[in-house]
C-alpha cells in the first residue's frame, strides 16, 4: 500500500484508507482513481499530477508547477 | 510583532505592517450600525443607502488616495505566518458581527423601532437598509471564500454559516472544485469573457455555477454508489443554514421581511459575481497536447495592490497567488511582479462594469496587451467574438506559447 501526494497543497492519498468521502473506499489503489479526479483540498492538481511520496521533494508553491506534462518533458521543477 | 525563522543557521525576521489592519475587515459588518448612528443624528432617509455608498464610493476613493502596497513576506516565513492563529481569528470574528447585523436589520424591516428610529421605516428606507445588508452579505461571501478553501473541517463549516445570509451555500463547493479547476477557460461559468457584459455574465454565472455545483456533488455520490438526495450532500447541508436563518427571522419579525431578505441576498450575490466577472476577464489558459489545459499560472488572474480593498477583502486581489496556491492563508499571499494588474481596486472596477462601454474602454486594450496583441489567445465571448477578431485580427503575436 502506497502514499501519493498532491504537489501543490501536499494532500496525501493513502491507498490503505482511501477517501470514502470522495468515493474511494479503503484499499482503492491510486491507479484505479479517475485521471481527472481533482485534489480534494486545493482542486488545482489532478490524479495524474500526484507523485508517489518517495519522489516528492518539495511542493510547487514557489511557482515552478509540477504537473503530468512538465514531468513528461523531463523538466526538473 | 515580528515573525522570525531560522533557515540554514540564518535568522530571518519580518514585521507584518498590515497585521492589525486586518481587523478592519470586521468593520464591514458594522455598516448597519453606522446607518443607525447616522439616522439618529440626521433623520435623513438617504443615510439608509450608506451601504452601497460605502462600497462603491468610499472604498474606491480610499483606494485612489491610499495607494499601493507591494509588500511581500519573505518565502522562508510564509509557513510561520500561516501558522499564526491570530490571522484566522480575525476572519472568524466577521461572522458573529455579520449575523448580529442581519438580525438587527430584520427587526427594523419587520417594522421595529429603536432609540433614534422613532417610526417604523418607510419602504424606501427599507430598500436602502436591505441594500446595505446586501453589501455585508456579499463581503460575507468573501469571508466564506477564505474559510471554505482551508483544510480544517471547522473552517469549512464556518464558510457555510457566512453563506447562509445569501442562500449561496453551494458557492464553496462550486468555487473550490469547479471554478478553480476550470478557471480562465470557456467552460467556466464564473470567468468573465472578453466582450461579455456584466449583465450577460450574471445569469450565466449564477445558473452555471448552481448546475455545476449540483453536478459535482452528484458525481461524488455516484462514486460512493449512494443517492445524492442526502443531508450529507454539501449543497443541502449548506442550504440548511439558510433555511434555519431565513426561517427564524421570518418567524421572529414577520413574513413582510421576506422581499427585503431577497433584495439583500440578490445585492450580495451581485457584488460577489461582479468580482468573479473582473478577476479573470478575458483570460484564457492554453490547451496542451495532452488535451488538458495548462495549469493555472500568475498570468491568468487580474491583480491589484490597492491597500484599501485588499485589507477589506483579505488579500483577494492578490489573486494570482491565490489561484496558484488555493489553500494558502490570506496573510501569506504575495504580489507577483509579473502578474497583470488592474488600474484600481476591485471595488472601483465594479463601478466601471455597470456601463459596458466604459468597461470595454478601460479593459479591452489591457487584455489585448496581455496577449501581445493576439486576441485569438483571449477567452472570447461567442456573441462578440467575430467583431473582436475583425477589429484586432488573430495570430499576430510573436510567439505561440503552447507547450507540450
Amino acid at each position: 500500500m502506497s502514499l501519493f501526494i498532491c504537489p501543490n497543497c501536499e494532500y496525501v492519498y493513502d491507498e490503505e484508507q482511501g477517501n470514502p468521502r470522495e468515493g474511494w473506499p479503503a484499499g482503492t489503489p491510486f491507479a484505479e482513481i479517475d485521471a481527472d479526479w481533482t485534489c480534494p483540498d486545493c482542486g488545482v492538481r489532478e490524479q495524474v499530477d500526484f507523485l508517489p511520496i518517495e519522489e516528492f521533494e518539495h511542493n510547487d508553491q514557489d511557482g515552478n508547477i509540477i504537473a503530468a506534462e512538465t514531468r513528461a518533458k523531463g523538466d526538473k521543477p | 510583532m515580528t515573525i522570525q525563522a531560522t533557515v540554514d543557521g540564518q535568522v530571518i525576521q519580518w514585521r507584518d505592517k498590515k497585521r492589525y489592519l486586518w481587523i478592519m475587515g470586521a468593520i464591514i459588518p458594522l455598516i448597519p450600525l453606522m446607518m443607525w448612528g447616522l439616522y439618529a443624528w440626521t433623520g435623513a432617509t438617504i443615510v439608509w443607502f450608506f451601504g452601497p455608498f460605502f462600497v462603491f464610493v468610499l472604498i474606491p476613493l480610499f483606494d485612489l488616495l491610499a495607494g499601493l502596497d507591494p509588500n511581500n513576506p519573505p518565502d522562508e516565513l510564509i509557513e510561520a505566518l500561516e501558522e499564526d492563529r491570530y490571522y484566522r481569528w480575525v476572519t472568524y470574528a466577521f461572522i458573529p458581527v455579520q449575523i448580529a447585523g442581519l438580525i438587527w436589520g430584520a427587526f427594523l424591516l419587520g417594522g421595529g423601532t429603536l432609540p433614534g428610529i422613532d417610526d417604523p421605516l418607510t419602504v424606501v428606507q427599507k430598500i436602502g437598509l436591505a441594500l446595505g445588508l446586501g453589501m455585508v452579505a456579499g463581503i460575507g461571501i468573501n469571508t466564506a471564500h477564505e474559510l471554505g478553501h482551508k483544510k480544517e473541517e471547522h473552517e469549512r463549516w464556518f464558510a457555510r454559516v457566512a453563506l447562509a445570509q445569501t442562500f449561496y451555500g453551494h458557492f464553496f463547493i462550486e468555487h473550490n472544485r469547479g471554478h478553480h479547476v476550470r478557471v480562465a477557460t470557456p467552460e467556466d461559468p464564473a470567468s468573465g469573457r472578453l466582450g461579455e457584459t456584466v449583465w450577460e455574465f450574471m445569469p450565466r454565472t449564477i445558473l452555471g455555477s448552481l448546475t455545476s455545483a449540483w453536478g459535482l456533488e452528484k458525481k461524488r455520490f455516484e462514486r460512493q454508489k449512494k443517492t445524492h438526495w442526502s443531508i450529507k450532500n454539501d449543497l443541502f447541508n449548506a442550504w440548511m443554514f439558510s433555511v434555519v436563518l431565513w426561517g427564524g427571522l421570518t418567524i421572529a419579525f414577520g413574513w413582510e421581511i421576506l422581499p427585503y431578505l431577497v433584495i439583500q441576498a440578490a445585492a450580495g450575490i451581485w457584488l460577489l459575481e461582479s468580482v468573479n466577472y473582473l478577476e479573470h476577464y478575458g483570460m484564457k489558459r492554453a490547451k496542451l497536447d495532452s488535451g488538458r489545459y495548462e495549469r493555472v499560472n500568475p498570468s491568468h488572474s487580474w491583480n491589484s495592490n490597492n491597500i484599501g480593498t485588499n485589507v477589506l477583502l483579505y488579500h483577494l486581489q492578490r489573486h494570482s497567488d491565490h489561484h496558484a496556491n488555493p489553500t494558502r492563508r490570506y496573510q501569506a499571499l504575495r504580489d507577483f511582479k509579473e502578474a497583470p494588474v488592474l488600474p484600481t481596486g476591485y471595488a472601483g472596477m465594479i463601478v466601471l462594469t455597470w456601463i459596458p462601454q466604459v468597461w470595454r474602454k478601460v479593459m479591452d486594450q489591457r487584455v489585448l496587451g496581455h496577449y501581445d496583441g493576439d486576441i485569438g489567445r483571449a477567452n472570447l465571448h461567442p456573441r462578440t467574438a467575430e467583431a473582436y477578431v475583425r477589429r484586432y485580427g488573430v495570430g499576430t503575436s510573436k510567439d505561440e506559447e503552447v507547450a507540450a
